[in-house]
């Protein structure tokens, strides 16, 4: 399935957009707390998975989307 | 090991596997197979946003406030997410208008305006020194501890060690001379250069492999894993807050948040990141490799960063050890002496990577958009007239890069010490961010003026100023503290930490608020108070539409002058070398299907603008437009003119749209036309071959009629047998030629579909029982045997009768003609399959070739062609024949093993069972 530029950049964006609330304020709060997830403190471990997820997620939409 | 010797020959050994790199990719740029022509190197080459304050800041920064490092690169992945519609722009921008730096982006948008790009320059160049001087701070630092080795002491408690301070002015030397070796060996058009670009790409692995080497040791080696780590660290006193780094700090989401959107400015307008991402990119596409493995790579050095503060702060517990030194000192602690000096020289990668681009895009913006055009301006200097400037050119951008260094240091020795390194370094992110509202803006708003540009980075420059540089310096002691408590003449409003009184914010998210506030309402309202000018609003015009540009020549239609094309000539020849400005101009010729030298070019306003482009890539969009308008004179334009050429130009496009549309649509019909004339010439040609085949079968038997005739007329006395024997020939041969005349009268008939059909529901038992008695008299007189299989209760079929029995003839005659001559035999069946009725006629005549079962159905084919007999048919039988029973919905074929005779079948659909 391959994309027209212009809905590739209307996806980019609403993946700035996700970013952007994912690693402020409501959410990151909810993470503050202590506890671990696999031995990882639960802020950091939320952190990096989900800065992974949206690399994962602009990798789909721009490079391997046709 | 570690010896002060051995440090400083790992260094140059170091740099001189990166200037080889270089040069290797230079040369290999030079033969036309460019190394660094791949989104790999591109996307590396990103990575030099990575610097000693990634390598060994954040660690620190993560040993004081946890997670608080991390916005520096998760507000660059946000924002590169939104490259594809800004970045994508900015390239394709850069591209068209020959953009060589940040600043001459800046002056070129807003009407090719020197001042403005000398300002730019100016804030870019002060902005960055902080961040020049994070650098030789950090490499002189981890030299100082390194050769400390086996003994762990911070540099400040080495005391009164001999030539401490020259270590950092050594780095920024030896820095600057590598530099102007990599920089500005040559001069070139476009500004690119291969060789740095490979040669930082190469940094950029240096350092990643060096900080995982370090956090692998650190997490792996010294610890059990993260786990372990992370629960000793839980465990240790004071540490368990940096787990929950936000609880009870005022405003610290504010300040994450702040950093995010700051560094969300740097990864786009650091000098050195739009040198790498904008000037050294050679295709476009490597964009879309770059936009996600380039954030990969920050994830990947961030990794460990946190196991590594944390290990720090477990090992060296009393806090003797500066945490920006982790990563250093944790492998000396180990006594791990190769992972140390790994890590020394990822950490001078880290470095020398950031001074060296850093310091070549300012030193072209200091060249081609601070000192030239000043200069181009002095008259008494009579530039203008020099034949050759490239020396100068070159020399102008090295001494640009000793300065540059040289005030680098110079900050460091200021102010560098009282600050952490990535406090530093935000000062200059700060510094930079300043931009975003003029090129932003400039890419998507065309009301932003001239003079708006010049408010809004004036007074964003003058905020960061008084808010962040001013108290940097007061701390050092360069300015009376006083200032910082009480503000400018006890005005407690103005206190530059806390203006206004706004407070409970840390410096930078204060000064952010502030300078930027004042950016974008100054830039904006200023903006809004004044038209733009002609130039003003072309430029726009070009920058905001560049995706409806097209090509270079967009910024052509604006100009209206007079020019001589040696004067463009020699004008480009003087910047650019004569060499290079002959190329120019023959690339110039050659897209116009003429050659250079020329009398036919025309100094028009596309060359004019031409050279200007050109000259842009060498001395820059503002110092070109000075120089051009030197050679030419020229017409100005008042700005309805602009407007109206801009209205023609998108009247144009909606005409070339259109017009685009309809020669889409003439091309369809036309190839149509094609189609159909081709069909039209084979039916011509069908015809042509059907009218000499009936003539020739006419004539035949015409000619063997006359033949005998004239015999029977000249013999005076025929016998009465020869004469019988040849009126014989006469009558069959008169009939056979009317039936041919019938057959063809019949096939004309059926072709064009004129044929009467009479259908019914007819019994195809009838048909056969009825046809073979016709036939009877003769199978008796040939002796052929018929053995007709004809059972009751077959289904009737919808037909014409009399042209089924026409089928019927046909097929038994043929068979009749072509059996066995001795011992003819003729099998005939009917049978109901799947709904059709199959009538099947058998002879055990020689059989047709397999290559002729198909061609026995077309006209005039006759079996006997080979042999010399006469044709015993007219040829057109079984091609009638297949077309009635086709038109019938049915259809007829041949099967035949040559020796063993033929065996005709059609079918014909089934239509219920005969009325008993």
């Amino acid at each position: 399935m391959s994309s027209h530029p212009e809905r590739k950049g209307q996806r980019m964006v609403a993946i700035c957009m996700l970013g952007a609330l994912l690693f402020n304020f409501p959410v990151l709060a909810l993470f503050n707390v202590s506890g671990t997830l696999f031995g990882i403190p639960l802020l950091y471990a939320f952190l990096f998975s989900a800065w992974a997820a949206v690399i994962a997620l602009m990798a789909i939409v721009v490079d391997f989307d046709g | 090991m570690l010896s002060g010797p051995v440090i400083v020959l790992a260094s140059f050994a170091y740099l001189g596997l990166l200037f080889a790199i270089a040069y290797y990719a230079d040369h290999r740029a030079d033969a036309g197979r460019s190394v660094i022509a791949s989104p790999y190197i591109y996307s590396l080459s990103l990575a030099v946003y990575a610097t000693a304050w990634t390598f060994y800041g954040s660690v620190g920064r993560a040993a004081s406030d946890g997670v608080g490092f991390l916005p520096i690169y998760i507000g660059p992945t946000l924002m590169i997410a939104l490259w594809w519609v800004v970045m994508r722009k900015i390239l394709r921008i850069s591209k068209q208008n020959r953009i060589t730096s940040l600043a001459d982006f800046v002056a070129s948008r807003y009407g090719k305006s020197a001042l403005l790009g000398g300002i730019v320059t100016v804030i870019a160049v002060i902005g960055i020194l902080p961040y020049i001087s994070l650098q030789l701070k950090a490499v002189s630092t981890s030299v100082t501890i390194l050769v400390q080795y086996p003994r762990i002491i911070m540099p400040e408690n080495i005391g009164a060690a001999p030539g401490r301070e020259d270590t950092a002015l050594w780095v920024a030397l030896i820095l600057a001379a590598f530099t102007i070796a990599f920089g500005t060996r040559h001069l070139d058009a476009a500004e690119h250069h291969p060789g740095l670009v490979a040669a930082i790409a190469f940094e950029s692995l240096v350092k990643l492999l060096a900080f995982l080497a370090v956090g692998l040791f650190v997490t792996f080696g010294m610890y059990d894993g993260f786990g372990d780590l992370f629960a000793r660290a839980s465990a240790a006193p004071g540490m368990q807050a940096l787990m929950t780094p936000f609880e009870g700090v005022a405003g610290g989401y504010a300040t994450w948040a702040w950093l995010t959107i700051l560094s969300m400015m740097a990864i786009m307008f650091l000098p050195r990141q739009f040198q790498v991402t904008v000037i050294e990119n050679v295709d476009e596409k490597h964009l879309d490799k770059a936009i996600w493995l380039f954030p990969l790579y920050m994830l990947a050095i961030n990794v460990f960063v946190l196991p590594i503060a944390f290990g720090g702060l477990l090992r060296f517990p009393d806090g003797s050890v500066d945490a920006d030194t982790f990563v250093l000192t944790l492998p000396m602690a180990e006594k791990q002496e190769w992972l140390a000096l790994l890590v020394f020289i990822g950490g001078l990668s880290a470095a020398t990577g950031m001074v060296i681009v850093e310091t070549i895009a300012l030193s072209t913006m200091v060249c081609n958009d601070l000192v030239m055009p000043v200069l181009l301006r002095m008259r008494k200097l009579r530039l203008n007239e020099r034949r050759d400037l490239t020396g100068l050119l070159l020399a102008i951008r090295r001494s640009a890069i000793v300065l540059i260094l040289l005030l680098g240091y110079l900050y460091y020795r200021l102010a560098g010490e009282a600050y952490a390194l990535v406090s530093i370094g935000l000062i200059s992110f700060a510094a930079v961010a300043q931009f975003a509202p003029v090129i932003l803006g400039g890419i998507f708003w065309k009301e932003g003026t001239r003079l708006g540009a010049l408010a809004g980075l004036l007074s964003g420059f003058a905020v960061w100023s008084y808010t962040l540089l001013l108290p940097a310096l007061a701390r050092s002691g360069w300015v009376p503290i006083g200032l910082l408590e009480r503000g400018p003449f006890d005005i407690s409003l103005l206190r530059p930490l806390q203006l206004f009184g706004l407070s409970g914010l840390d410096q930078i998210t204060h000064a952010m608020i502030w300078s930027m506030l004042a950016n974008i309402v100054a830039y904006v309202g200023v903006s809004l108070l004044r038209l733009p000018s002609a130039e003003e609003h072309r430029q726009a015009s070009l920058f905001v539409d560049v995706f409806r540009q097209d090509g270079e020549a967009g910024g052509a239609r604006f100009w209206r002058g007079t020019a001589s094309v040696p004067d463009l000539y020699n004008l480009l020849a003087r910047f650019t070398g004569a060499a290079s400005a002959d190329e120019a101009f023959a690339q110039y010729a050659a897209a116009r299907g003429m050659q250079w030298p020329d009398e036919g070019l025309v100094a028009d306003a596309a060359l004019v603008h031409y050279v200007e482009v050109q000259l842009g890539g060498s001395i820059g969009a503002a110092s070109a437009r000075v120089m051009v308008a030197s050679v030419v004179t020229e017409d100005a334009l008042t700005i309805d003119e602009v407007r109206e050429i801009l209205d023609e130009a998108s009247q144009v496009v909606v005409y070339s749209h259109r017009l685009k549309q309809k020669s889409h649509e003439l091309e369809a019909a036309t190839a149509e036309l094609r189609e159909a004339n081709e069909r039209l010439k084979e039916l011509d040609k069908l015809k042509d071959d059907f009218v000499s085949t009936v003539t020739h079968e006419l004539r035949t038997p015409l000619t063997s009629i006359r033949a005998f005739t004239e015999i029977l007329l000249d013999e005076p006395e025929p016998g009465i047998e020869r004469r019988r024997r040849f009126l014989g020939i006469i009558t069959k041969e008169a009939a056979r030629l009317t039936r041919l005349i019938n057959e063809v009268l019949d096939l004309a008939k059926l072709e064009s579909g004129k044929a009467d059909w009479a259908e019914s529901r007819i019994d195809m038992k009838e048909v056969i029982s009825d046809t073979l008695a016709a036939m009877d008299q003769l199978f008796r007189e040939k002796g052929i045997r018929v053995d007709a299989r004809l059972p009751d209760g077959v289904s009737v079929v919808t037909a014409d009768l009399d042209r089924m029995i026409q089928v019927m003839l046909n097929l038994l005659s043929n068979a009749a003609k072509f059996c066995d001559a001795a011992d003819g035999r003729i099998e005939i069946s009917l049978v109901e399959r799947e709904g059709q009725v199959q009538v099947d006629v058998s002879d055990n005549g020689r059989g047709i070739r397999p290559e002729d079962l198909e061609a026995v159905f077309s006209k005039f084919y006759q079996a006997d062609r080979e042999s010399n007999e006469r044709p015993r048919g007219s040829g057109l039988g079984l091609h009638i024949s297949r077309q009635i029973v086709t038109h019938f919905g049915g259809r007829m074929w041949v099967e035949s093993r040559a020796g063993s005779g033929a065996r005709f079948s059609f079918t014909l659909p089934a239509r219920g069972r005969p009325a008993a």
